[in-house]
This record gives structure tokens, sequence and C-alpha cells, in this order.
């Protein structure tokens, strides 16, 4: 037994475990000796050899184990490894907080059944101008700085056309949203010649106004993720809506107590929006006594902004990585 | 539109402070822009009367004043201006006072001579940028009194940013008139009497473009004293609707423009020959206008003109030949109509603006010219003198705006709005805002006053019952719609998703200017002319790309200039290839990388992306573009790429993409590293291919075999896989390439190839006499079509 408790690592076990219990080792010489005992000596002699025998075996296969778990433990403290030390591989980048807003909206309108449709950045005056009820010289062609092409075409001044361009060749009802770039010749503090917009419109055999509300309710109050926030519907102009609004959020920053970013209203303008002009359903050959319709506008930049806290609209595209990092 | 709150409050005057006001105002559609106090906070500062002006003993610019203040004894001013005088009456700031810029008087000497107080300048009192001498007042000016009292500065100027529907608002009346539809409260509008003839003098008037000027009305008014002052009340009320006062007849009329939104002009009647003929210019007339600039006159543009020459831009700017002097005796006033669209887009395609051109392009009330002349004649008549002829309209009937009537019904405000209204409620704001209402079937007859020019339809007026009834008032309400969802194909390219991809891949999303340089388009792409915009904003943005990488470049230089090392940016968006006749707008996925492949990191060897790590990404995108019938990677050149380093990415035959290193002539042109790499895809190639379809997995054990062959270095490796598969056939599972060797171990110009092939039957276990006989053909194949042996 003391061998045993001596065996210091499983070669020593096993050298003692041959020396008592191999096939020349001293108990299995004892067990080959009991035909030399007295026959009635022998049952109680091989007893007791049996059961040193397995006292032995019980005891080196503990000691065994413990050298085992030794010999494991040892192991695992080798194995250590510092756990704060950075992965490794590659590291994901970031998308443009441009696009990251404008996939937002795509959701947040693809939850309420728009699809959304692309059409050309340069387009033609009729379709940017003309099907909307903006006819030349109108003054709202003064509200848009157009850059134009020698031929007469333009950058598109907002991504209004799209509606023109779905409608034209497609019967009602729609459902659709049109995100993309728009152009303006215009760049100074707080603009720049290009810019993103989203438009979305509805045409049916029922729409109001009221409906026009709920729907910018459900996504505004989705997108800036605050179900009491409120919303102001403003009157306003503009040459292809009829009744046209302009909708005001509670600002996002001081929730209307008024701030350097609201300009101490307690209010942002956000979008634009109405009652697709009869005259706009007109140009598509749609029948404005049958089918209704609304449509809404909104600056992309001008949400990203808001939402995370960018204070000069240049940076969107100047691409400096450390900007663009922050949006990972 | 800026105008003074009292003004307004003296036509209607709503029980609402001035900012409950300007919500209000903002939320009927009269957005507010600014609200502005009349003048500076100032006090302590009276009407005071000189009464005697000395000189300094011991300053020669320097004046002593004794001036009475409203005390028991005038006080001792010093005063430096010029235009100081006895009897006058001036502002005079008190010992005590706070002047603007919290500036306070104190008790002082100047060179020796004690001074109590000091006589203000309109710049002193915040009310003028600058000044020239001290603010005189007018001789009844109440000796004693506040001066913010007396000139009733506690005032705000509101500065309204109309929507160009709303011309009827570029007026106090016309704002006072949907104030008091809001509120439910009369107007208390100025009484306006017809002023009598003095004379019979009238000039002959032409209507020679009647649709253009279907009426003009004017007057003669002889003796006038034209260099009169204006009043100060006037002056004032000017000033804080944003105009300079000039002289009185100019400032009589801007009175008038704003008051009633009429925009009129004076003549000097001398100056003009004979009668008036309102007609279009004839092409390259020339006209010297009131701005000291010369037009060159187009056939499109109306003008006034005497039996010689034009004398007017109409509607816009009058001339300078005939313009109302100092020295002028008699005038003759303007009060017409212009059709908005016989004026419309004139002004600015001479490059002007002006208040006039502003309203009459919007349109502006053709009832209103008679009022507008009366009240301009009388106010005249008290300022300058003079002896007013009658009145004379000429007219064309039948070129008048006729009076619409529109039919509005019941059932279309509910489907419009979403709101119902009662019929005494629609009765009650149409009839508030001028509109006049007759039954008719279903509905009402609506005829909206001729100041509304932007009431043309059934929309309209509910737009104007939504609005006043307020919009905060119709309910949020949510609807089914009819409108089937239209989701995209399964196999379509979806271009989220492959974003989502690259920036999984250590890229950061770009967004560039869709307009570049030329030069820098033409480095990167010189075969291809650009688009080139008529009127860019700078040089560096005239033309529209042909491709992203001129962005991406300048981004990567910028980066690289701000101390960035690895820089990975992608961006999406249009290109725009003119050809011939057509535009092609394709949307192009594009990035570019250059330094390391992995960040700084431990544990990890830094080294720098090359053709194969960009392909990578690229191949992985292509993975999941739904292109699964195949692309090919050919080799090929483009002027931007390398030559040896330029891939051209065919699907079905077609270009969908390029991938490569920069060229080292660009890179050097640019001032950029060698070792960029760029690709571009144009997405509209990708997706669509065949959606997976299910093969039953074999239940039989696969086997591998791997050869090493040895080619010529010139073979490409999509040869050799072209051929493995080939001569495999169908046991086939799959093919690595886990190794390529160039050195001494085989001979100059030839390369090894280190080839795995899975083989793997469906029906049984390969035997080993299967799989050797599918490696012999293999290898025949290679040894035939490529003259490759196995390494040995």
């Amino acid at each position: 037994m003391a061998a045993i408790a001596a065996a210091d690592d499983l070669a020593a076990l096993d050298r003692v475990r041959v020396d008592y219990l191999g096939k020349s080792g001293q108990l299995t010489a004892q067990l080959k000796a009991l035909g030399a005992l007295p026959k009635e000596e022998r049952p109680a002699a091989g007893q007791a050899i049996n059961r040193a025998k397995a006292a032995l075996q019980e005891a080196i296969d503990a000691r065994k184990t413990a050298l085992e778990q030794a010999a494991l433990n040892a192991r695992l403290v080798g194995e250590r490894v510092d756990v704060t030390l950075p992965g490794r591989g590659q590291r994901s980048g970031a998308a443009h907080p441009v696009t990251r807003t404008l996939e937002r909206i795509e959701q947040l309108f693809a939850n309420a059944g728009f699809s959304v449709e692309e059409g050309p950045e340069v387009e033609d005056e009729y379709h940017n101008f003309e099907a909307l009820n903006i006819p030349a010289h109108h003054p709202a062609r003064a509200m848009h700085d157009t850059f134009y092409f020698p031929d007469g075409r333009l950058l598109r001044t907002h991504t209004s056309p799209v509606q023109i361009r779905v409608m034209e060749h497609r019967e009602p009802p729609f459902r659709v949203i049109a995100p993309g770039r728009v152009y303006r010749c215009d760049s100074d503090l707080t603009h720049t010649p290009m810019f993103h917009q989203v438009e979305g419109f509805l045409v049916d055999e029922r729409a109001t106004f009221a409906d026009l509300k709920g729907v910018l309710y459900d996504f505004l109050r989705n997108f800036f993720e605050d179900d009491a926030l409120k919303l102001r519907f403003r009157p306003s102009y503009f040459p292809f809506t009829e009744p046209s609004a302009e909708v005001d959020v509670q600002c996002v920053k001081c929730g209307g107590a008024g701030c350097r970013v609201c300009k101490q209203s307690g209010w942002l303008e956000v979008l634009g929006c109405g009652m697709i002009h009869p005259a706009v359903l007109g140009h598509v050959n749609i029948d404005a006594e049958r089918w209704l319709g609304y449509a809404f506008g909104m600056g992309v930049e001008r949400l990203a902004m808001l939402r995370y806290g960018i204070d000069d609209i240049r940076l969107y595209f100047e691409n400096d990585l450390r900007f663009l990092r922050q949006f990972g | 539109m800026r105008f003074s709150e009292a003004w307004l409050r003296e036509w209607v005057d709503p029980p609402l402070d001035t900012h409950a006001l300007a919500d209000q105002l903002s939320l009927s559609g009269l957005e507010v822009d600014a609200i502005e106090p009349a003048a500076p906070a100032f006090s302590g500062v009276v009407v005071g009367h000189v009464q005697a002006v000395e000189p300094h003993p011991n300053a020669e610019k320097l004046r002593v004043c004794q001036v009475d203040v409203g005390g028991d004894e005038p006080v001792g001013i010093v005063c430096g201006a010029a235009n100081v005088a006895a009897g006058q009456r001036v502002p005079v700031a008190t010992v005590g006072a706070r002047l603007p810029g919290d500036f306070k008087i104190k008790r002082a000497k100047l060179r020796g001579v004690e001074s109590l107080g000091m006589i203000c300048s309109v710049a002193e009192l915040g009310l003028a940028e600058s000044a020239d001498g001290i603010m005189v007042l007018p001789a009844g000016a109440p000796v004693g009194e506040d001066l913010r009292a007396y000139l009733a500065l506690d005032d705000h100027c509101i500065e309204l940013d109309l929507t160009p529907d709303r011309a009827d608002c570029l007026s106090v009346a016309g704002v006072a008139r949907d104030v008091g539809v809001l509120n439910r409260v009369d107007l208390r509008a100025p009484r306006i009497e017809p002023v009598a003839p003095a004379s019979e003098d009238v000039v002959p008037v032409d209507l020679a473009a009647p649709d253009a000027c279907p009426r003009y009305l004017c007057r003669v008014v002889r003796g006038v004293n034209a260099a009169a002052p204006t009043p100060l009340w006037m002056r004032e009320r000017l000033r804080r609707s944003g105009l300079r006062p000039i002289s009185v007849a100019v400032d009589v009329t801007n009175y008038v423009l704003l008051e009633l939104g009429q925009p009129m002009h004076a003549f000097d009647l001398a100056k003009l020959d004979g009668g008036i003929v309102v007609r279009m210019a004839s092409d390259g007339e020339e006209l010297a206008l009131l701005n000291g600039e010369s037009a060159s006159l187009r056939a499109d543009t109306l003008v006034i003109a005497d039996r010689q020459r034009p004398v007017a831009l109409a509607g816009v700017m009058g001339g300078a030949d005939s313009a109302v002097g100092a020295d002028t005796r008699d005038i003759l006033l303007e009060s017409a109509f212009f059709a908005p669209e016989a004026i419309s887009g004139k002004a600015r395609s001479y490059g002007l603006h002006t208040d006039s051109s502003h309203r009459f392009e919007r349109g502006v009330d053709p009832t209103r010219c008679i009022t507008a002349m009366e009240r301009a004649t009388a106010l005249l008549l008290d300022i300058a003198g003079g002896k007013p002829g009658p009145v004379t309209a000429t007219e064309s009937d039948a070129h008048l705006p006729p009076p619409r009537e529109i039919l509005l019904r019941r059932d279309r405000i509910a489907q419009v709005l979403g709101l119902d209204f009662d019929d005494a409620a629609v009765a009650d704001i149409l009839g508030r805002l001028g509109m006049a209402l007759t039954e008719a079937d279903g509905g009402w007859l609506v005829t909206p006053p001729p100041s509304r020019f932007d009431v043309l339809l059934d929309v309209d007026l509910i737009a104007e019952l939504g609005r006043v009834h307020g919009y905060d008032r119709i309910p949020v309400t949510h609807a089914r719609s009819a409108a089937a969802t239209r989701a995209p194909l399964e196999m379509a390219y979806d271009p989220v998703r492959s974003r989502r991809l690259l920036l999984d891949r250590g890229y950061f999303e770009a967004v560039t200017y869709s307009f570049v340089s030329p030069e820098l388009q033409a480095l990167v792409d010189p075969e291809q002319p650009p688009l080139a915009l008529a009127n860019p904003l700078s040089a560096e943005l005239s033309v529209m790309r042909t491709g992203l990488w001129p962005g991406l470049l300048q981004a990567l230089r910028q980066n690289l200039a701000r101390q960035q090392n690895r820089v990975r940016l992608f961006e999406s968006g249009l290109r725009f290839r003119p050809e011939g006749e057509v535009l092609h707008q394709e949307p192009m996925l594009a990035g570019a990388i250059v330094g390391p492949v992995l960040p700084e990191q431990w544990g990890a060897s830094a080294r720098n992306a090359d053709f194969f790590d960009l392909k990578a990404d690229v191949e992985a995108l292509l993975a999941i573009a739904g292109c699964a019938d195949g692309v090919v990677f050919v080799p090929a050149t483009h002027p931007a790429l390398h030559p040896g380093q330029t891939a051209r990415v065919e699907r079905a035959g077609s270009t969908v993409g390029w991938l490569g290193s920069i060229h080292p002539s660009l890179a050097a042109r640019l001032d950029l590293p060698a070792d960029v790499q760029l690709f571009e895809l144009a997405t509209g190639g990708l997706g669509n291919g065949p959606r997976p379809t299910f093969a039953p997995l074999s239940k039989f054990p696969s086997i591998r075999r791997d050869l090493a062959i040895v080619v010529d270095e010139t073979v490409a490796f999509q040869a050799v896989e072209r051929i493995v598969r080939a001569a495999a056939g169908e046991l086939l599972r799959d093919l690595m390439l886990f190794d390529v060797y160039v050195g001494e171990k085989v001979d100059s110009g030839r390369k090894s190839m280190a080839l795995g092939l899975i083989l793997q039957a469906t029906s049984q276990t390969l035997t080993d006499d299967e799989v050797a006989a599918v490696v012999a053909r293999v290898l025949a194949e290679l040894r035939t079509e490529l003259n490759a042996e196995l390494r040995t």
C-alpha cells in the first residue's frame, strides 16, 4: 500500500501493479503456490489472497484516478489563455447613416404593405414638373433649383416623378414607396447639391386625409420609437397635392420644451404630404372620380440627423471613416 | 411677407397674444418664419425740444444744446451731429437711460462742458443700420413723452413664409381677412373714400395686349411736392415691413402695396411722351431700369410704353427715365391688373425679382385696382399736395378673369378629408372666406373671391374647409387597402443582402456625389464620354459619373490623407452612360480597398490585400446574388486596372462587372498606393438565376484523390477546372485547388497545381478500379489539352 501511495505518476503506479498483480507478481505467485498447501487450508488462504488482491486493485484504481485528475489539472493550468485579449479575424464595417435610415424607412413601410419602386435620376421636365402639375414658369419651379443638361433633361429635384412613372404604366390600386437620390443646385452650410428622399403614395377607391394621418402617425412613431410622439399637421402647398400639409413632430431632442435643434419652437418639420391632386391623376389617365390617393415625401438626411444627432449635413458626403465608423 | 403686428391689429384684433397669433397663423397655412421686436430694448428715451444751440467753447465740431425734456428746466446736452437745430423735436436719452447694446447714459463732461444726456440717431436707437445725424421728430411730438410710447415701438415684425398659392395674403388686408376668419372676428378696414377729381386732366391709354393686361387704371396728379418728407408713421410702417423709405411717391405706392397688396407705379408725367400704350415689347428694345441696369427686351415681355418707347417692365419694374425725382411736379399713378401667365417667369428671365413681380406672378385681385388708386391718391395729396384728375379705367372685359363657379358635392368632402361637415359649417367657413354659395344638387355652387387665384376645383374648397376647421381636428384613421403587396422575387438580386455582406466583410459604406470632375472621370474611364451638366455648381462637380470608381478613389485618397492606412469602401448607386441618344442609368455596386487584409491585431501577420482578397469578396457577393447559373472571371484589360491583374466578370456572355488592381499609372496620377483593389458589378445583370433544386443525398462513402499536376505558367485554372470536371463526369462531387507552386522544384515557365477530387456515386460504393479509371481519364485529358504532367 505504501508503494501505491508513493507512486507519483501513472508509470510508477503501473510498475507497482505489475509487481503485485502481474503474471509474475507477488500475489499471483502466492495464488500459484496454493496447491502446495494442505487441502483444508486452501479455501481460507485462497480467500485471503483474493481479498488482498481486490483491496490492492481498488487502491491502485483510486490512485490512478487521483493521478489522472492531477495530470488533467496540470494540463488545464498550462492551457489557460487571456480571455480578455480581442478576438482575431475580420471586423464588421458600418452602413452609411443615410442608407441605414433608408432601410429602416423601407422596412417600416414594407410592414404597412408598401412596395419599393425606383426611378431614373436623370429625368425629363414632364415627369419632374409638368405631370406633377408644375407647369413652366410656375412659382413652385423657383422653389426647386434645378440642375439641367444641355438637351433639356434634368436631375430630378424630388422623388415624386416616380409616382408618375409607376402610375402611367399600371392600373390602380397602388401602394408604393420610392426612395432615392435627388438633386438641387444649392450648396451651403445646410444644403448639399445631392440628398435623399423617400416618396410614398397610395391610390385606392378609398383614401382620405384621415387615413394619410393614420399612416404617418404609425410611421413616425415607429421611426422615432415613441408611441406617444406628438405630430402637427400644418396646411401647406405642393402643386401635386390638395389639400397639402407639412408635418412636424414634437422635438425629439427636447421633447417640445424648446432647444437649439428645434430653434426654440418645440417642433421639427419632417415631411410633406397631401391628397394627390386630380390634375396629377388626370395626367396618367386615372379617373379622379373613382380613385383617390395620398402622397408624402420626406428628406432622409434630416431624419438621420434627428435620429443620430448629426449636426452637419456635409459630413454625409465626405465619407470620412471616423464618421462612418460611428454607425456600425 | 413681413408686416407690423400693430398694423395688423388695426385691421383685426383677436384676443390672442403675439405668440398665440403666430401659432394660429402657422397652423392655418401662413407659416410664421420669425417674430422680431420692432425695436431693440431701450429705456429712458423721451421726446425733447431743442430750445437753443450754442457752439462748444473747446471743440469745433461739438454743440451745446439746451433741451426741454419735460422737466422743470431745460438740460444741457453736448451734441456732435451737424443737423441739430433749435426748434427741433428730438429723441433724448436722459441720464439713466439704457440704449441698445446695454449702453448706459451717465452724466458726463465733454471737453469741459457738462452733458446731461444724449440726442439720439436712428442707428443709436437700433431703428436702422446707419444714420446721417440725429433723428428729427415731427414738430407736434409731445415733449417729455417716452419715445417707445410715442412711436408705438412695443410692436413686433412678423415674417411670413408664404407658399406660392397664397398670394392673397401678400398684404396686411389679406392676412387680416384670414385672421378674421380663423377667430370669427370682424375686420376694421380703414375707410377708403373716392377722391374727387379737381381737374379733367387725363392721359390716353391703349391696351394693345388685352390678354396680358385687361385692366389699366391711371390718374394724373399735378403740382405735387415730390420732395416732401414722408411722415414718420409711414416710414415706421415701411421699415417694420422690411422696406426702406425712399421718397414720397415711392413710399406711398409701397405703402399701398403692403396694405392692400396692389402693386402700383408712379411716373413723372413730364417724361411721358403722349399717352400710355400697354403692349408687348419688340425684340431688342432697350429699357433703362430703376435699379440702374439696362434690359434688352424680348417680344414675350409686356411693357408699359409711351408713344415712343417702353417706360416700364409691366408688373416688374419701372424705367429710370420716367421715374419720379425730387423735382417732379406732375405724377401719373398706375394701378393695373396684369395676368399671372403674362408676368410669371419674366422677372426671373431678366435676373429680377421685385415685390411687384412677386405678387403679379401669383395673382393680384383684379377688382382691387380702384381701391388702391383712391387710397394712394389720398395719401399722396395729404403728404405732397397736388391736384388730382379723374381715374381713367381702360378695360377689356372679355380678358378679365371671369368669376368661377365650382360645384362642391357634400359627399366629396368626407371622401377626401375623412370627416363629415354639416351644411351649416360649410356655409359658415366658406362664407367667412368671402365665397358666395348657392344650393345645388347634392351640394353647392361656390364662387370664390377674385383674390383667390388658388381656388379652382372642389378639392381646393375642401382644402379650405380642412384648413379653417383645423388639420389637427381631422381624425386619425387606419384603412385597409385593396392594393396587393408586391414582393421581390426569391432569386432577384437583393441589394440589402449584398450591402450587409460587404459590411460583414469589413467594408464601410460610402455615398459620393453622382457628379464628378471631368478630369478624374477621364482618368478612370477615358473611353466613355460622360453627360455634362449645363449649370454645374463647380467644375469639380460638372459631369455625371460613368462608374462609381472616381468617387470611391477620391474618398480613399481623402481617408489615406487622414492617416487611415486601411480603407475598405463600397457604394451602391447609378452610373450614367450616354450611348448615342440613349442614356443608360444603371444600378452599380462598387468597392475599393487598400491596406492590410485584417485590421491590425495580435496573432495575425499583417499582409496587404491583393487581387485574390478582393476576388474572395466578389465571389461571396456573387454567391448570394442569385447567379447559380454561372459567372466566370475572364482575363481582360481595363484602362483603370493593371493589365495583368484584371478580370471581367461575365454571365451568359455579357459583362456584369470588373475587378482588378489599380493601374500603376492611375495610382501615380492620383497619388494613391499601387495596391488599391477595385471592383464594380452592374447589379441589373445579377439575380434571377435558377433557384436551388434538391438532389438526393448519397448513402455511400466518398473517396478523395489528390493530384499534383505541372502545366505552363500561362494556363488558367479555369481551363484546368473545365477539363477536370468534363473528364471526371458525374462521379465528381467536388473539386478543390489546394496549392499553386512556382519555383525551383518545377521547370522554369511551369507551375504546379495541387487538386483534390472528391468522388462519390449515388448507387454504390466506388471500387478502387473505378476511381483509378476516373483519375486516369482526368490525367489523360489534362495531358492532351494542356500538356500537363503528373508531378512526381
